[in-house]
């Protein structure tokens, strides 16, 4: 009896009980988000309601109404506007894709000239990294197409060199056009790329029994290069012709343009992202200990050496992480190019959310269509950070 | 201690679930909540007000325009800041041009004071969104009116002040005379408006092929415009006409006979409100019939002494009660005119022969001068 007393006595209250606390603390932030959003929501819904305008998306299969410069699919303003948002939504991948690998490129050698022991290239790239870190993006955007490519010759003077004309127009350069052959040298062209993969793969296995890694830089491109170019000349008629831009009446025509709204976002995105690249790129070499470098040089290794089969494999545990961030940061960044007249999806959204008047569903499609190639990014980043991580043994 | 503080804990979460639990179910109970939300707002706002806060204005839904406005004591117009003539900032920080009167006018009509009023310079893409979320009472900045903007956006066109059209403007070194002169050319457009829209259509219907360049700033695309970048540059032929005066050359660009449009401007108001619907249209009128029949802010004394004709009376607001089927005063009309002007000093003070940014006045005379302005019966 009286041990009975004793234990209800002593039995902890349920808001004195630290395990029931817990969870009821997370229940109640849990409620609370979740209501502030649904009122949100609700806000939201009761205001559209009154204007009549409940969101729908069948406006995408609308007419658009509006042509776009630039496009990679066939496109024209009797199509719908969910085609201008597939036109803008291209142009974004195509100059986040051109943007990240040239970034890379740039910003790896850029990295790597810091650490030069060479004072000249080093402080170059510092005063380089050290600048273009602390403009503005939009600045330099604006910098790029209104100080440098629109202040080009006009149209008329425009420069030249060869087939290759450059103007405020854009950089015009004489381009295949595909001939009736064409069809048949995707098919090649597809052998090809198999080909070099088997010989890579082949070129693999070698150098893991031989114990001497083979030139795979060389021979792949090469395996790849002859079978294009056998299939070529096999072929009865050349499977692309070349067209040289001229200038008829106001404009270019034939070759290809590079329009100076591309040139400047391009060179924007690359020139202000290597500048980042550069840093993470530094901080990775920076931390492999010295002592690998000192092994390396006494294995009589040479500096490039050094780089690409003892410093870099380390580094690049160090550099991936920081380095998707950068990636995503160019692809969302791409949507400054409304400021100077890229069609990118950001620009043919503004549009159709003005020509349509459906703000809400535009800018909720937007945001998912960024989202979503954030997180392809993401994804394919994870998976080779994934693959390059260091085997514990 | 801790025992002290429990129960003040206990008490607060239970509190803040109750209040999620009503936040959450608050859907059927919206209406009722609604309502008076709206019947506190103007209140509300009144209090922001004195507490030196720019508070949006009226609410989007239900509620009376007029009252909110009263209520704060002045007008709200979206306009805009770059187009000289039209709606123009100075350097110091003081619009002025043809849509800003009309939204002085409307100011006048209201309060009898033709300065209370507020511009927020809005672009062409924000435009509407801020008039149906009542930021702004009136839109009042070259809006076109066509059927979806009338309709699908939820806006009301009230009347037309301005009967503009789409044209081009071309560098005269070009050699270009007709809109077929422009196939394989570069076009500069301002991105958000019907300008793009009929330019494609245009383009289309006579196949010409062209490239545009689609820009979201207007300053950004008549830069680019200038440094050669386009062949030409299209929008409503007022705004080229405006926008002309500040290149650097002026008579080195022209603009082509060529109008692919039809663009009607006028002050917008949003959906469900017919008084104040009623008010910027009647305000807008009013210039017309004080041109209509000579009256001017110089005369409007000496008329309103002598008149004899009964619809002049009405529009003195010495016979008959007009202003209050408007919920205005009876002399609204005569402030309107006696502080901003008749439609032709309106018109000429901003876009007259003595300005830079002229424009003939062509469709915008009286209909009796073979124009299309015309003013409904003042009874």
């Amino acid at each position: 009896m009286a041990n009975i007393e004793y234990s209800t006595e002593e039995a902890i209250p349920f808001w004195r009980d630290e395990r029931i606390l817990r969870i009821l603390g997370q229940a109640v932030f849990l409620v609370v988000t979740v209501s502030f959003f649904a009122y949100l929501y609700n806000n939201m819904m009761t205001a559209l309601e009154a204007q009549g305008m409940l969101p729908s998306f069948k406006f995408l299969t609308h007419t658009a109404g509006f042509d776009i410069g630039e496009s990679f699919i066939e496109y024209d303003r009797s199509d719908t506007y969910g085609r201008a948002l597939l036109v803008g939504l291209i142009n974004t991948i195509y100059v986040s894709i051109v943007g990240i690998f040239f970034a890379t490129i740039l910003g790896v050698v850029l990295g790597v000239s810091r650490l030069s022991n060479n004072f000249l290239v080093a402080k170059l790239s510092s005063i380089y990294l050290e600048i273009l870190r602390n403009i503005p993006l939009l600045v330099l955007l604006i910098f790029w197409y209104s100080g440098v490519f629109i202040a080009l010759p006009r149209v008329k003077e425009a420069i030249n060199w060869g087939s290759v004309y450059l103007s405020n127009r854009g950089l015009a350069i004489p381009w295949g056009i595909p001939t009736e052959t064409w069809g048949i040298y995707t098919i090649i062209l597809l052998f090809a790329l198999i080909f070099a993969l088997v010989v890579s793969w082949r070129l693999n296995i070698i150098g893991e029994r031989t114990g001497r890694p083979p030139l795979r830089i060389l021979w792949v491109p090469l395996s790849f290069f002859t079978v294009a170019i056998i299939g070529w000349i096999l072929l009865p008629q050349a499977p692309l012709v070349l067209d040289k831009p001229e200038l008829t009446g106001l404009n270019f025509s034939g070759g290809y343009v590079f329009t100076p709204e591309f040139m400047a976002l391009f060179s924007g995105l690359v020139i202000y992202t290597a500048a980042f690249i550069g840093e993470i790129v530094r901080a990775g070499i920076m931390s492999v200990s010295k002592g690998q470098h000192e092994a390396a040089k006494a294995l009589g290794f040479t500096t490039l050496q050094t780089l690409r089969l003892v410093v870099f494999p380390q580094a690049m545990r160090v550099i991936v992480p920081p380095l998707t961030s950068q990636y995503l940061n160019l692809t969302k960044n791409t949507s400054l190019a409304v400021a100077i007249g890229y069609p990118d999806l950001f620009a043919v959204g503004g549009t159709t959310l003005n020509q349509s008047g459906r703000a809400v569903e535009v800018i909720t499609l937007m945001m998912g269509l960024y989202l979503l190639s954030s997180l392809i990014t993401s994804v394919f980043m994870n998976f080779y950070n994934n693959k390059i991580k260091l085997v514990e043994r | 201690m801790s025992r002290k503080f429990f129960p003040v804990f206990a008490l607060l979460i239970v509190l803040s679930m109750v209040l999620a639990a009503c936040g959450g179910s608050a859907a059927p109970e919206a209406p009722a909540e609604e309502s008076a939300a709206a019947e506190e707002a103007p209140a509300e706002e009144a209090v922001a007000e004195e507490a030196g806060e720019t508070e949006g204005a009226a609410p989007a839904e239900g509620g009376s325009t007029l009252a909110t406005v009263q209520e704060r004591g002045y007008v709200i117009c979206g306009g805009n800041a770059s187009v000289p003539g039209f709606g123009f900032i100075d350097t110091e920080g003081n619009y002025s041009g043809f849509d800003i009167d009309f939204c002085k006018a409307v100011a006048a009509a209201v309060f009898g004071d033709a300065e209370k009023y507020e511009i927020r310079p809005l672009s062409s893409q924000e435009r509407f969104t801020a008039l149906q979320s009542g930021e702004i009472d009136t839109l009042i900045r070259n809006t076109t009116w066509t059927l979806s903007r009338d309709t699908d956006l939820g806006s009301n066109f009230t009347a037309t002040t301005f009967y503009d059209g789409q044209g081009f403007i071309v560098r005269i070194a070009d050699g270009i005379s007709a809109l077929e002169d422009l196939d394989g050319g570069t076009v500069c457009v301002q991105t958000g408006t019907t300008t793009e829209a009929n330019l494609a259509d245009v383009m289309a219907a006579r196949g010409i092929s062209y490239e545009p360049v689609v820009y979201e700033d207007v300053e950004t695309g008549w830069t680019t415009y200038e440094e050669g970048r386009c062949d030409a540059y299209t929008t409503d032929k007022s705004g080229l006409v405006s926008r002309r005066t500040l290149l650097e050359n002026p008579d080195d660009h022209m603009i082509m006979d060529e109008t692919i449009s039809k663009e009607p401007l006028g002050p917008v108001v949003r959906h469900g409100d017919d008084q104040w619907f009623d008010i910027v249209q009647w305000t807008v009128y009013a210039t017309f019939f004080a041109e209509e029949h000579g009256i001017t802010s110089a005369n409007i004394d000496d008329m309103m002494a002598e008149t004899q004709s009964p619809s002049e009376k009405k529009f003195f607001g010495t016979e008959g009660e007009l202003g209050s089927f408007l919920g205005l005063d009876a002399n609204w009309s005569y402030n309107v005119v006696s502080q901003v002007g008749s439609y032709s000093e309106i018109y000429d003070r901003n876009l007259g022969p003595d300005t830079k940014t002229f424009i003939p006045r062509g469709l915008n005379s009286l209909y009796t001068d073979g124009g299309l302005l015309y003013a409904p019966a003042w009874r």
